[in-house]
C-alpha cells in the first residue's frame, strides 16, 4: 500500500474544499492534497443547471456547472493537487486516512484534515413515507442527474414533496424534462420561497402557477405497481386524504450532512445541525480536524460554502503555526423553536476572525422574530428580525461571543415571536 | 433470460418457482444426469417471498417438534454450514438472544429451552438479567431474562438463491424467467405441457415450488389441500451507524397473545427492525403501510430506543406464503409425476437445502433414476458482506482491474467492477432492481441520491436501451 504525508488533506472538492485549497495556496502552503470521490470535481453545483450562482463571491451571475468549473479551473491554475475518483474509506490514525481509487489503496498522513463532504437530501425511505416501492421516485439530486446528465425523460406528471428553495430547482428540472408538476406538498402553512433572487421568481411564476402548493399537507402513501400511479396527500389539519394521479414523485430538501467520515473518525457531532460541532473558526472538537461547507448543516448556497472554505483555510494555517487545538468553548444549545445553529460552539473572539456570522434556522414561521442569546441569567444578545421562515437560514453577528463566560454552562439560543 | 429453443425434447424435471426453495431443488438435481428447467413468472429469481425476508438463518430451535418443518430445518442447518461459506454467501454467526419483557414471556422461556433440546439444538441456554445486559448493553431497561441461541445466524437473503441458481445453471439446468404457468396438460406418453402467456414447455416431472402461488399450481393438478394467504411483513432498515447498538439477533418470544418483532444486524452492517404480520388478500401488494411503520416504530422504541435516533435507510415489505396449516405442504403424486412443495411459510432460507434433499428422495421414490454427473462445478459469489473483503478494499482486486477502485455507489461502496460483473454474470442483472440486489448499489443511506442515474446509465448502455425505459418511463 502506498503511504504518503501531506500538510493538509482536504476531503471533498466542492466549493468549500476547493476554496479552502486555493486560500491555503494563497497563504503560501504548498503541500496539500484534495480528494474527490466523484470522477469530476466541483461538487453539488455541477448538478444545478439553473442560474443564481456566484453572486456573493465571484460577483457575477453564473449557472451551477459554470460556477463549479470556475473553481476547478482556478484550482488547476494554482496547481492544487486534486485526485478524483478517490474515496476516503477509513481513518487509520488520528489524522491519517485510508483512501481507495483506481490506483489502489493509499494511506495519507496529514497534519490537518479538512472535511468538506457536503450533504444529501433525505430520500423517501428516511422520511418513512409508506406505500409501494415503484419506479419514478426521485430526490432533487437524482432527478437533476437523470435530466441534465443523461438527458433522460423521467415522467409526465410529478408531485414535488417540499416547497422550499430547492423545490424550485426540482420544478425547473422537471420543466426541462417536459414533465408537468401538478402539486407541491408542504407540511407548513405557507411555502418557504423567501429570499429568492427576484428575477428567478418572476421566471418561475408560470410554472408555480401550474403547480399549486398544497399547504398543511403530507404525502400519506405512494400508490403504484411497477411505476408510481398516484400519491395520497393527507391534509394534516383535517386528516382527509385525497389521491392525486401522477407517475413521478420528487422528494426535495430535508438536508442531512454527509457525516459518515466525520462520525467514523470520532469527531463529536452537533444534535441540531447533525454535522460536526464547530466553533467560529470551523475547528471541530477533534484536534487537527476542521469542517466546512454543507457538511456543517445541510445545503446553503454555494457561495456560503466557498466563503467558509476561505475562512477555514486561515484557521488551518493558524493551527499549523500555533497548534491551538485546545481552545476554550461552550456549546450553543438551540431551544425547541430553533432547528440548528452554526457554528454551535462559542469560542473567544480573536484577531483571526474579528467579526463573523452565526447562522441559524427555525422550525416554524416567526413574523416578526426575536432572537435571544443567553448564558445563565445574562442576556448576551438580542435582535429583532422582520421574519424567520423554516428551511431558510439567517445570519447574525457573533460579536456577543466576547461576553461569553467560558467557565459557565452552555449558551442558549432562542427565537420567539 | 431465455435459453430455451423450441421445438425441443421434453425436460426430465421442471421446477416452478425460482425462489430460495426452487433454486435449492434445481441445484440439488443438477448433480445428476437429468435435464432440468427452473422457471419463474418474474423477470429475475427470488422475486417473491425470498426477496424481502428478515434474512435470518434459523437453527429451527423453536419449530414444532415432530413436524416435517422441524426435521428439515435441523437437517438443512448442517447442510448450510458447509455450503454457505463455500459458496461465498455473506453470513455472520451472530447468535440470537430472546429477551423476556414481561411475566408471560419469562414463563415461556423454560418451555422454549425444552423445545430447542427436543429439536436437537443442544447449545441453547437460559440467560439471567445480568447476562442479557452483558450481551446487549444498549437494550432498554426492564428485561427479566432471556434465552441464548448461539447457532442463529444472519445471511444475505438474495445471495443464497442466486448462488444456488448460478450453480444449477453452471451444471446444465436451464432457466426460464418471465414464464407464468397458467395450465397443465398431458401430452403424449408421460409428458406434461406447462403453458402460459409466454408459451409452452414440455417435461416429464413437475415440482411446484411456486411459493405464494403454490396453491394455484396445486389446483391445476386438481387439489384443494391448502390456500396461501400472503402474510405481509414490513421492515425498517437503519443506518450503518446503528450497527454497534446490537450484537446479536434479538428475537421476540412468542406467547400466543402478541406477536413480537425482532431487531437484527444485517450482513451488510445495518440494523433491521421487523417484521409485522398481517394477512392480505392481494399477492402483489408489496408496499408498506403507515400503520405497519408506526407499529414497528413503537416496538423499536420499547426494545432499543437509541436505534430510533439513527437515520432510516430503507423500508420494505415482503409477503410470506402462509397457509391454514402449521406445517409444510409437501406432497408427492406419483401418478401425476408431480410434487407439491408449498406452505414453506417464513423458513425457506433456513430449510432450503433440507427441502431440496427431501424432494430428491421423493423423486427417487417415484422411480426417477438419478445418475450422478461425472463432473460437478461449484460456484462462488463475489463478496458482498461486511465480514468479507470487498473489492474497494482489496489491493489485489484493484491491481487486476482498476474498475474495482472506482466507487459508483458511495454509501455501499459498490465499484464499477462489481457492477460490470453483475451485468456479465451467468445470471445477469437485467433490471435496476436486479442490479441493486446483486451488488447493493442504491441500497445505502442516500438511496440513489448520488448514484441512481449513474447506475441506470451503466445498465442502459449494457442492455442497449435508453435509461428512461429502466425507470419505467413510457412515451
Amino acid at each position: 500500500m502506498k503511504q504518503r504525508k501531506t500538510e493538509v488533506l482536504i476531503v471533498g472538492a466542492g466549493p468549500a474544499g476547493l476554496a479552502a485549497a486555493l486560500e491555503l495556496k494563497r497563504l503560501g502552503l504548498t503541500d496539500l492534497l484534495v480528494l474527490e470521490r466523484d470522477p469530476v470535481a466541483g461538487g453539488m453545483p455541477r448538478f444545478c443547471h439553473h442560474t443564481g450562482f456566484g453572486i456573493l463571491d465571484r460577483h457575477r451571475l453564473m449557472t451551477g456547472p459554470g460556477y463549479a468549473a470556475a473553481w476547478v479551473a482556478d484550482a488547476k491554475r494554482q496547481q492544487v493537487e486534486l485526485l478524483t475518483q478517490t474515496t476516503v474509506i477509513d481513518w487509520t490514525g488520528p489524522l491519517t486516512c485510508l483512501a481507495t481509487g483506481p490506483e489502489g489503496l493509499q494511506e495519507i498522513e496529514a497534519r490537518a484534515v479538512l472535511l468538506a463532504t457536503g450533504c444529501r437530501e433525505r430520500p423517501r425511505a428516511a422520511r418513512l413515507v409508506a406505500g409501494s416501492r415503484s419506479q419514478g421516485i426521485f430526490t432533487t439530486g437524482s432527478l437533476q442527474d437523470f435530466v441534465h446528465h443523461l438527458n433522460c425523460r423521467v415522467g409526465k406528471r410529478a408531485v414535488i414533496v417540499g416547497a422550499e428553495k430547492v423545490s424550485l430547482s426540482a420544478l425547473m428540472t422537471l420543466a426541462k424534462a417536459r414533465c408537468r408538476a401538478v402539486a407541491m406538498v408542504t407540511s407548513f402553512p405557507r411555502h418557504q420561497f423567501y429570499g429568492i433572487y427576484r428575477p428567478a421568481k418572476i421566471a418561475l411564476a408560470d410554472l408555480l402557477h401550474r403547480a399549486p402548493v398544497k399547504v398543511n399537507s403530507a404525502v400519506h402513501q405512494i400508490l403504484g405497481h411497477e411505476r408510481v400511479e398516484a400519491v395520497e396527500i393527507k391534509n394534516l389539519l383535517t386528516g382527509d386524504c385525497t389521491s392525486t394521479p401522477c407517475d413521478t414523485v420528487v422528494f426535495t430538501g430535508d438536508w442531512i450532512p454527509d457525516y459518515e467520515l466525520a462520525r467514523s473518525g470520532g469527531v463529536p457531532m452537533d444534535a441540531g445541525t447533525l454535522g460536526p460541532a464547530v466553533d467560529r473558526r470551523l475547528r471541530t472538537r477533534k484536534a487537527g480536524v476542521f469542517a466546512a461547507g454543507n457538511l456543517l448543516r445541510g445545503a446553503e448556497t454555494a457561495d456560503v460554502a466557498a466563503k467558509e472554505g476561505i475562512l477555514v483555510a486561515r484557521s488551518i494555517q493558524t493551527f499549523l503555526n500555533h497548534h491551538d487545538a485546545d481552545f476554550p468553548c461552550v456549546p450553543i444549545v438551540p431551544d425547541a423553536a430553533v432547528r440548528w445553529v452554526s457554528p454551535n460552539l462559542a469560542s473567544p473572539e480573536d484577531a483571526l476572525m474579528p467579526c463573523g456570522k452565526v447562522r441559524f434556522s427555525v422550525k416554524d414561521f416567526y413574523r416578526p422574530a426575536r432572537v435571544r442569546i443567553e448564558q445563565a441569567d445574562q442576556v448576551l444578545f438580542e435582535q429583532r428580525l422582520r421574519a424567520c421562515v423554516p428551511n431558510t437560514s439567517y445570519a447574525i453577528s457573533d460579536h456577543w461571543m466576547t461576553k461569553v463566560n467560558f467557565a459557565a454552562g452552555p449558551v442558549r439560543f432562542s427565537v420567539v415571536q | 433470460m431465455t435459453n430455451l429453443k423450441p421445438p425441443m425434447k421434453p425436460f426430465d424435471v421442471a421446477i416452478i418457482g425460482a425462489g430460495v426453495v426452487g433454486c435449492a431443488i434445481a441445484r440439488q438435481l443438477s448433480r445428476y444426469t437429468l435435464q432440468c428447467v427452473l422457471i419463474d413468472s418474474e423477470p429475475d429469481l427470488g422475486m417473491g417471498t425470498s426477496k424481502a425476508s428478515t434474512a435470518i438463518w434459523h437453527t429451527g430451535f423453536d419449530a414444532k417438534p415432530g413436524t416435517l418443518e422441524a426435521r428439515l430445518l435441523t437437517r438443512s442447518y448442517h447442510l448450510l454450514e458447509d455450503y454457505v461459506p463455500q459458496a461465498g454467501i455473506a453470513y455472520e454467526r451472530s447468535g440470537a438472544v430472546l429477551v423476556a419483557w414481561n411475566e408471560d414471556q419469562f414463563n415461556a422461556l423454560p418451555g422454549l429451552l425444552a423445545k430447542a433440546h427436543e429439536n436437537g439444538v443442544r447449545d441453547v441456554h437460559l440467560l439471567s438479567v445480568d447476562q442479557v445486559y452483558e450481551l446487549e448493553p444498549r437494550l432498554n431497561a426492564g428485561a427479566l431474562g432471556g434465552l441464548m441461541v448461539p447457532g442463529e445466524s444472519i445471511i444475505c437473503t438474495y445471495g443464497l438463491p442466486l448462488a444456488m441458481a448460478t450453480e444449477a445453471a453452471a451444471n446444465g439446468v436451464a432457466l426460464q424467467f418471465g414464464f407464468p404457468v397458467k395450465s397443465v396438460a398431458s401430452g403424449e406418453g408421460a409428458v406434461q405441457l406447462l403453458s402460459g402467456p409466454a408459451g409452452s414447455l414440455a417435461c416429464r416431472y413437475v415440482i411446484n415450488a411456486a411459493g405464494l402461488y403454490s396453491d394455484e399450481i396445486d389446483r391445476l393438478y386438481g387439489y384443494t389441500r391448502f390456500t396461501v394467504t400472503p402474510r405481509r411483513g414490513e421492515l425498517i432498515v437503519f443506518d450503518k451507524f446503528a450497527r454497534p447498538l446490537v450484537n446479536h439477533v434479538l428475537l421476540p418470544i412468542p406467547t400466543g397473545k402478541t406477536k413480537g418483532v425482532l431487531v437484527s444486524p444485517t450482513v451488510y452492517g445495518n440494523v433491521m427492525l421487523g417484521p409485522t404480520a398481517e394477512d392480505l388478500k392481494d399477492k402483489t401488494q408489496k408496499g408498506t403501510s403507515n400503520e405497519g411503520l408506526d407499529f414497528l416504530w413503537k416496538k423499536g422504541e420499547a426494545i432499543l430506543s437509541p436505534l430510533m435516533k439513527e437515520e432510516v435507510t430503507a423500508t420494505y415489505a415482503g409477503l410470506r406464503a402462509a397457509t391454514e396449516h402449521s406445517d409444510y405442504q409437501i406432497f408427492p403424486s406419483a401418478e401425476q409425476r408431480y410434487i407439491c412443495v408449498g406452505g414453506i411459510r417464513s423458513t425457506g432460507i433456513s430449510a432450503s437445502l433440507g427441502i431440496a434433499e427431501y424432494v430428491q428422495g421423493l423423486l427417487e421414490e417415484m422411480g426417477v433414476a438419478l445418475q450422478p454427473k461425472a463432473e460437478y462445478q461449484s460456484v462462488r459469489l463475489p463478496p458482498l458482506g461486511e465480514a468479507q473483503t470487498r473489492p474497494y478494499r482489496s489491493e489485489s482486486a484493484i491491481a487486476a482491474d482498476p474498475d474495482f477502485g472506482r466507487i459508483v455507489c458511495h454509501c455501499e461502496r459498490v465499484t464499477a467492477g462489481e457492477i460490470k460483473n453483475a451485468l456479465n454474470s451467468a445470471i445477469p442483472a437485467t433490471t435496476l432492481d436486479g442490479l441493486r440486489r446483486r451488488t447493493r448499489c442504491m441500497q445505502g443511506r442516500c438511496q440513489g441520491f448520488h448514484c441512481h442515474a449513474d447506475v441506470s446509465k451503466m445498465l442502459a448502455d449494457h442492455l442497449g436501451v435508453k435509461p428512461a425505459s429502466l425507470i419505467g418511463y413510457k412515451e
